[in-house]
């Protein structure tokens, strides 16, 4: 880029930030990298620059770079949640087209930094994923590429299948409770101390293990798998946690394109644009919030929500003063405080109406044959399963039923059903990959058009069955 | 105060993470390809291509697999222009969603998902790959060779030659011994004169001369799946001859009752009707053989593609004699019997060549279109009669 124009974005950067400062946006400081667009895709695939090397990352790279190079999509940016936030732009984009995306991410900044969910993320990421990739160099090296990405393989199947809530876990239950139950603790002398009382009956306890059916996979793996080495379980966890970092990213993806987009397009018409600037801005708003059919945009989706909650409470309905006691005027502080204290689910479940489904055309569709058809436009489902289709990241629930089925550590593994049956290929695939971190027989309840089914896994040499449909109903 | 924004341009040239799990990537579709090279050979697209043609050939394996809903059975969300009633058609299979990836840039959202890979490859390296491990069986040498195959080796040392051949090792040994014929320990002040280069010499290895007698059935009986199993295997058999061996020289008979040589052309093209006499092919083969391609300075390897329903005992038995006298003089003969689906027991040609106990001879039975890279690898398996020898004992 000229330095003339490079001048100019410093500028337009400035300016933008200052706006959106009186207007009440309140990011980390924020470090913009200009770079060429490879470096783009290849952050873009990695989720994060300096992670890991694995094939699928490469696969991701191959995929994005296609469809850039055949002019399908382009990635215009690339924020990371850091403090300060590290954000990327394209180096041959217009430096309008940058000023717009600098608005864009400084929205994303100010939603990272205040947006409850984000209240407990690594601010310090790119450090951590450089470390995780530096020891899985380390690992490659002692044990082999092999060896490492077929771990990797493996480990990358389960990926999703961790606690979104950490913080509502339950600590582990107690292992030394003073023998007399009253609190006192337990020392090597009890038994001196008490001679001559007859010690009480120990408590039964519960040999179900775990105790409780545990949703996080990843852990269960890393702390109770039989026989993987130190640097097997030390990559499980390095997969758990940075899943963990783009966990709070998945649960509000609407939100925060919706609130990026909300600004930017506010910002953007405070600037001082020139016409032809001006058409050039319209062209690539829309061309960002372009609904799609298969999809729900949510650049677009969340946008309008966004505006739709300003409106309607900088103008209550006659109905809505009275019995909310809705002021008017007051849309601006709604909407902050939307994005302060919601998710995507809530945030839909909330603001979503009937009017807002209706204006964005918003249905349901399925396969048909082997034609996808509308098949609902009714609000309140579309909104519904919208809604469902977030529990869990859209990911089926897995739990940890039993570690130590039939007496043998076998894993029982269990998929919370919820209406929807599973892909019984891939299942079949994601078993034998488990079986290779737990090294023994793994199995998974599930549902299959109404029936119970167990499929299961024992090993190449085992009964390496996938038990069909109605083999083990119990 | 406020915090700061900053603006910044680095070089980032060499900077080839992407690139380099782009190409592990690459290396694992090769794996995958590999691995089901036996479903992929006899694909249509394959042998009606030209060879120069980049082929898409489906992988499923290449998917991580993961727990996941079946996206056929449920319903999804879709945004509409405006005016989208319930029954409207968005979209035909093969298509879907795309794989959500944790980034936080703009991805099309139209764009269908796979399930499968679609790995693109030309034919000439799937060719590569499917011939690694091939080679004509029982090579002799015979007689003055016209056959050659080329080999490059970097076994040479001179004083000039491209930078990018510097032998390293070489020069420096060459100025340490100049800096010590003048008084000097250690490397320093390097000349031109101290330049080492590897470099190349071509070396023709002399091979001997092979001819390949391919015989196939045109007859009315050699339904659709026979025809295109004997393309498939013929087109990667030519393939394979040309590829590996310069000078390798092929002759072309088709026959029903009567067999005539063509040319390349004909013989891959060509569907006739008619009764079948086997005979007729395996003879002019022996004439063709005895006239053009001495058996002093020719290795002979006559392959044959039928459906097995010959014409009657006898002859089957005059076949018999024929392959008989064929093997006295070929290095192999190759037999293959197409029957889709293994519908019936072996036919009353292959029962007769049950009797042949030679080790030259190779029957194999083509059921299915899988079968095809096996029976090549049974046909082109480097053998040699040492090896045969050590097999016999």
């Amino acid at each position: 880029m000229i330095a003339e124009e490079t001048r100019d974005l410093e500028q337009g950067i400035k300016a933008i930030w200052e706006i959106a400062g009186q207007m009440g946006l309140d990011p980390y400081p924020v470090h913009f990298e200009m770079v060429p667009a490879t470096i783009m895709y290849e952050f873009g695939a990695y989720g994060l620059p300096g992670r890991f090397s694995h094939w699928t990352h490469g696969r991701a790279y191959q995929q994005i770079k296609t469809m850039y190079d055949y002019g399908l999509s382009k990635i215009y940016e690339l924020v990371i949640n850091t403090n300060p936030a590290y954000a990327f732009l394209l180096e041959n984009n217009s430096v309008l087209q940058n000023k717009v995306v600098a608005a864009h991410v400084l929205a994303h900044v100010d939603f990272f930094k205040n947006n409850l969910y984000f209240e407990h993320t690594n601010r310090s990421m790119l450090e951590t994923v450089s470390i995780n990739a530096e020891r899985m160099r380390k690992y490659e090296f002692e044990h082999g590429r092999e060896a490492v990405e077929k771990l990797l393989d493996a480990i990358l199947s389960i990926q999703e299948h961790i606690d979104a809530n950490p913080r509502l876990r339950k600590p582990p239950p107690e292992q030394k409770k003073s023998r007399r139950g009253d609190g006192r603790p337990v020392s090597a002398f009890d038994d001196l101390l008490h001679l001559g009382e007859e010690a009480p009956l120990p408590v039964e306890e519960s040999r179900k293990f775990p105790a409780e059916p545990e949703k996080d996979l990843m852990l269960f793996l890393a702390d109770h798998s039989p026989d993987l080495e130190p640097w097997q379980r030390d990559v499980l966890h390095i997969v758990r946690a940075e899943q963990h970092y783009f966990l709070p990213q998945m649960q509000t993806k609407i939100m925060n394109e919706g609130w990026a987009s909300f600004w930017h397009a506010t910002i953007i018409r405070e600037l001082d644009l020139g016409e032809g600037e001006y058409i050039e801005f319209a062209r690539m708003h829309s061309g960002v919030l372009s609904p799609s059919k298969r999809n729900v945009n949510p650049y677009y989706v969340g946008m309008k929500i966004f505006e739709d909650i300003e409106r309607r409470w900088d103008n209550p309905t006659e109905e809505e003063r009275k019995q909310l006691g809705r002021q008017g005027g007051e849309g601006r502080a709604k909407i902050f405080e939307v994005r302060e204290v919601d998710n995507d689910a809530s945030f839909l479940r909330s603001y979503l109406t009937k009017e807002l489904v209706d204006e964005l055309d918003l249905y349901l569709y399925r396969l048909e044959g082997d034609k996808w058809v509308i098949v609902e436009k009714d609000w309140e489902v579309v909104r519904d399963t919208i809604l469902a289709s977030m529990t869990n990241f859209g990911q089926p629930y897995i739990v940890v039923e039993d570690g130590d089925y039939r007496r043998g550590r076998e894993l029982y593994l269990k998929h919370c059903h919820e209406g929807d049956d599973l892909d019984l290929d891939y299942a079949d695939k994601t078993l034998k990959y488990i079986h290779q971190l737990w090294a023994r027989p793994v199995h998974l309840e599930t549902i299959v058009e109404g029936k119970k089914t167990v499929l299961s896994y024992e090993g190449q040499h085992g009964r390496a069955s996938a038990t069909p449909a109605g083999a083990t109903y119990q | 105060m406020l915090p700061t924004v900053s603006l910044s341009q680095n070089d980032w040239s060499l900077h080839r993470k992407g690139p380099i799990d782009q190409a592990r990537h690459n290396e694992r579709v090769k794996e995958a390809i590999k691995d089901s090279l036996g479903e992929i050979v006899s694909q249509e697209s394959i042998i009606t291509s030209d060879g120069k043609k980049i082929v898409k050939v489906p992988i499923r394996s290449l998917e991580l697999p993961r727990f996941r809903f079946d996206r056929g059975r449920k319903n999804h969300a879709g945004q509409g222009q405006g005016d989208s009633k319930v029954g409207d058609v968005i979209g035909q299979e093969p298509g879907g969603q795309q794989g959500q990836g944790p980034g936080k840039g703009r991805q099309a959202g139209d764009v269908p998902g796979i399930d499968y890979y679609e790995a693109e490859i030309t034919v000439d390296e799937l060719a590569a790959l499917l011939f690694e491990d091939l080679g004509l069986p029982f090579l002799r040498p015979k007689g003055h060779a016209i056959v050659e195959s080329e080999d490059v080796r970097f076994d040479e040392v001179r004083k000039t030659g491209p930078m990018s051949n510097l032998d390293k090792r070489r020069t420096i040994r060459e100025n340490l011994m100049r800096n010590a014929k003048a008084g000097r320990a250690g490397f320093g002040g390097l000349k031109n004169d101290d330049l080492r280069f590897k470099t190349w010499e071509r070396h023709v290895r002399e091979e001997s001369n092979a001819v390949v007698i391919a015989m196939r059935d045109v007859s009315g009986s050699m339904g659709e799946f026979e025809k295109y199993i004997t393309r498939s295997f013929y087109f990667w058999m030519v393939r394979f001859l040309r590829t590996r061996y310069t000078q390798v020289q092929i002759v072309f008979i088709t026959h029903h009752t009567e067999a005539k040589e063509v040319d390349e052309d004909t013989f891959f093209n060509l569907g006739e009707s008619g009764g079948t006499k086997v005979s007729s092919a395996y003879q002019l083969a022996l004439d063709i053989a005895n006239e053009r391609y001495p058996a002093s300075e020719w290795n002979t390897y006559p392959f044959h593609f039928s459906d097995g329903d010959n014409w009657g005992e006898v002859d089957n038995q005059r076949c018999l004699d024929l392959v008989k006298a064929l093997l006295d003089r070929s290095n192999a003969f190759g037999y293959g019997e197409i029957q889709e689906g293994g519908r019936r027991s072996p036919s009353t040609l292959m029962s007769a060549f049950g009797q042949i106990r030679d080790p030259h001879f190779i029957g194999v039975t083509i059921t299915r279109k899988e079968d095809v890279y096996p029976a090549l690898k049974q046909f082109f398996s480097t053998r040699d009669e040492a090896g045969l020898a050590a097999v016999a004992r």
